[in-house]
């Protein structure tokens, strides 16, 4: 499913949005040599979730997640930037000065490959509009220079309105990478993974609660028009 | 954070009355409320660093929730539901609601100097 790339960025806008969405994928790139970069948007500093017990608080939550996102970029062995907007903000950004950015960094990186949310598909604002603005500024490249760019969707719908992922990554044998990135992201994981971690839940256990739910990495590859 | 205490949080509220704070205030239920639940609805609302001047404060409640009012010259800042506080290194107050998974549900922040931003 993966084949041979010069290097991939991978754009989101949250800290813990690469692990829980492409840390498999992630894994297999760097298993092959490939050099990743993440772009991520924001530092999460408007999450709610502050640990339980709680760690953190408004104020010294980007803090931490910076922490926690570097530890989860050093586990998937990834280079990281950060673009430095602010948490729920994105969406009201200019979308095209947000492209703008974006593109500064594909011009100097040049990658092969791009991947970032599905616009419209993605559940949170700044996914969506994160996605749009990543998708704008692939679509700014001239054709020679521009990557392939995977779309990730995460609505409960997407399977029905779009079809069938033309990227559906099994990561299973990359599993325990991809739960040790999501759990560098202490202060959130608790809260995410709440619907299926009991306290003292053994951590094969939640491996396998985990690997149930996102052991499958779907993109779809995105057409630009002309 | 830890859990209120109205005479110690009364105390360092009266230290902001009469002079140009800023004020975070924040309401949310997650992003993903109504991704996990169909029937819930997405709301929240934030102002970080609004400059403000109150010249009273107070605040009320029982059994660890508290209501916490500010009276402005023009206006009013209410917060509801607030269970946690501290005190940051940035001289900062931080008021906190947070539920039983330790999820933040409301803020009210009052500083001399403006939040991070
Ligand atoms: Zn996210």
């Amino acid at each position: 499913m993966i084949l041979m790339e010069k290097h991939v960025v991978v754009i989101y806008p949250h800290p813990d949005d690469e692990s829980f969405g492409a840390a498999g994928s992630v894994t297999q790139f760097r298993n092959k040599g490939i050099p990743v970069t993440y772009l991520c948007g924001t530092l999460g500093e408007m999450g709610r979730n502050m640990g339980n017990p709680t760690i953190a608080n408004r104020e010294t939550l980007p803090k931490i997640r910076k922490q926690e996102l570097l530890a989860a970029c050093n586990v998937l062995d990834m280079e990281v930037e950060m673009l430095g907007y602010h948490d729920k903000t994105l969406e009201f950004e200019d979308r095209n000065t947000v492209a703008l950015h974006i593109k500064e960094y594909l011009d100097k990186i040049e990658p092969s490959l791009v991947i970032t949310f599905y616009p419209d598909y993605a559940v949170h604002p700044d996914h969506n509009a994160l996605g749009a603005a990543a998708i704008e500024a692939v679509g700014m490249m001239d054709i020679e220079k521009r990557p392939v760019l995977w779309a990730q969707a995460i609505t409960h719908d997407f399977h029905e309105v779009l079809g069938k992922p033309d990227i559906i990554n099994d990561v299973s044998a990359e599993m325990d990478k991809k739960l040790e990135a999501i759990l560098c992201h202490k202060s959130q994981v608790q809260g995410l993974l709440s619907q299926f971690m009991q306290p003292g839940m053994e951590q094969d256990v939640l491996k396998q609660e985990v690997a149930k739910r996102f052991s499958l990495e779907q993109f779809y590859i995105w057409k630009f028009d002309e | 954070m830890k859990p209120v205490n109205i005479t110690e949080v009364q105390t360092v509220l009266e230290q902001y009355m009469n002079k140009t704070v800023y004020v975070h205030l924040e309401t949310t239920n997650g992003a993903y409320a109504s991704h996990v639940n169909q029937n819930a609805y997405n709301v929240g609302a934030f102002i970080r660093n609004a400059e403000v001047k109150f010249t009273n404060a107070k605040i009320v409640g029982s059994n660890g929730t508290y209501r916490v009012g500010l009276k402005l010259e023009m206006g009013w800042i209410y917060a509801e539901g607030i269970t946690d506080w501290t005190i940051t290194d940035d001289d900062q107050l931080l008021l906190a609601g947070h539920d039983r998974e330790g999820r933040l549900m409301v803020a009210l922040q009052v500083s001399n100097h403006p939040f991070r931003y």
